[in-house]
């Protein structure tokens, strides 16, 4: 099982494909007969393309007998992100979630930034600018 | 019981997540129209899932006729200007959050779940329309003027949000409502009877028209897929 998790680490996210679907926490659980995964948003175009990239790496990998599942519960929140995950958000130029007040500039690493509009590029952005070096930038939604 | 619950709940994201769409192109600014899009997708998202347990989501959404709907009346107004469609959102995502916390905590699993996932959503939708109310109401006279205009057409459709177990949902939405629009400056509109129906399948000219163009695809090319 564990050559599984090895194989699904190398699957990119078809949104942020510097992160891969475990360091996202798409992927909840993997047993003998299956691969189980969780959705970002109800709504995320990207559910379907994640499903799929996982089947074809499961398939080429000789793991074609492995099904997947999805559940719903508990809900996916950014806390399933992993830290080596939100270091590769930070240095893919993506904020990474986090309860504080202000995002950090993915940039040049300032505090002075400001929130332009709290629904972004995808479903799990919002966009962000720095103040110091006037840096436009995502974030991850913190949730 | 069950599948009807599943029909209100996936019927009301649905249709207002096509009315919604139209405005992919369209907003004011930039980051409205990514909001407007973003808020779309969330309830085609949920109205997926909701559908999902009433049957084949695709067959309800697309080969259904409009008397089988059970949105409510309010999804299914137009939007008219930028105003209107906020006054609906605020409305809606108002009465919608608490309603998904509820079924969360009490409602059978599978409808527990989705809603759970859901209801963090939603929660962005409401900030976001209850903002906007309060820029729309405290900005200039003109947009003071058609918020107003667009709050007076939906207020007649609000009632039916409250029937049967969601009358328990009413102090907490009243509250809600009233702190928006205090912060806006605005008044309640006037109270007026409501109309209701909707649950029932007796809709508004307004969703009939949204069907022909959101099932025009599948009801032209039978099976037709990406």
């Amino acid at each position: 099982m564990s050559d599984v998790w090895d194989i699904l680490a190398k699957v990119p996210d078809p949104e942020i494909p510097a992160l891969s679907v475990v360091d996202l926490g798409i992927v909840r659980d993997v047993t003998d007969d299956a691969v189980t995964i969780t959705p970002t948003y109800t709504g995320c175009p990207a559910t379907l393309a994640i499903e799929a990239a996982i089947r074809a790496a499961l398939n080429e990998s000789g793991h074609a007998d492995l099904a997947i599942k999805t559940v719903l519960m508990p809900p996916w929140t950014t806390d399933w992100i992993s830290d080596e995950g939100r270091a590769k958000l930070r240095a893919y130029g993506i904020a990474p979630p986090s309860p504080a007040r202000a995002a950090t500039c993915p940039r040049c690493g300032s505090d002075h930034t400001e929130e332009v509009s709290r629904f972004g590029s995808t479903p799990c952005k919002a966009l962000h600018r720095c103040k110091s070096c006037g840096e436009p930038f995502d974030r991850f939604k913190c949730h | 019981m069950r599948s009807e619950l599943a029909l209100r709940l996936g019927d009301d994201g649905l249709i207002l997540g096509q009315n919604l769409s139209a405005w992919c192109g369209h907003a004011p600014m930039l980051e409205l129209d990514l909001s407007l899009s973003n808020i779309a997708l969330d309830l085609i998202g949920q109205a997926t899932l909701f559908l999902g347990l009433a049957g084949d989501a695709d067959d309800l959404a697309f080969r259904r006729d409009v008397l089988d709907f059970k949105n409510c009346l309010l999804v299914e107004q137009p939007n008219g200007d930028f105003a209107q469609t906020i006054a609906r959102q605020f409305l809606f995502s108002n009465w919608q959050e608490p309603m998904l916390r509820d079924l969360a905590a009490k409602g059978e699993p599978a409808f527990a779940a989705i809603a759970a996932k859901s209801v963090k959503e939603v929660a962005y939708h409401a900030r976001f329309a209850s903002e906007w109310i309060v820029r729309l109401g405290d900005g200039t006279e003109e947009s003071r003027t058609r918020l107003i205009k667009g709050l007076d057409w939906m207020w007649r459709f609000v009632d039916e949000l409250f029937e049967g177990e969601h009358a328990a949902l009413r102090p907490e939405w009243d509250a809600r409502i009233d702190s928006a629009l205090r912060e806006a400056g605005l008044e309640r509109p006037a109270a007026r009877r409501g109309i209701v129906g909707g649950r029932e399948g007796h809709h508004s000219e307004h969703l009939g028209h949204l069907l022909s163009e959101m099932q025009f695809l599948q009801r032209a090319y039978p099976g037709a897929a990406w």
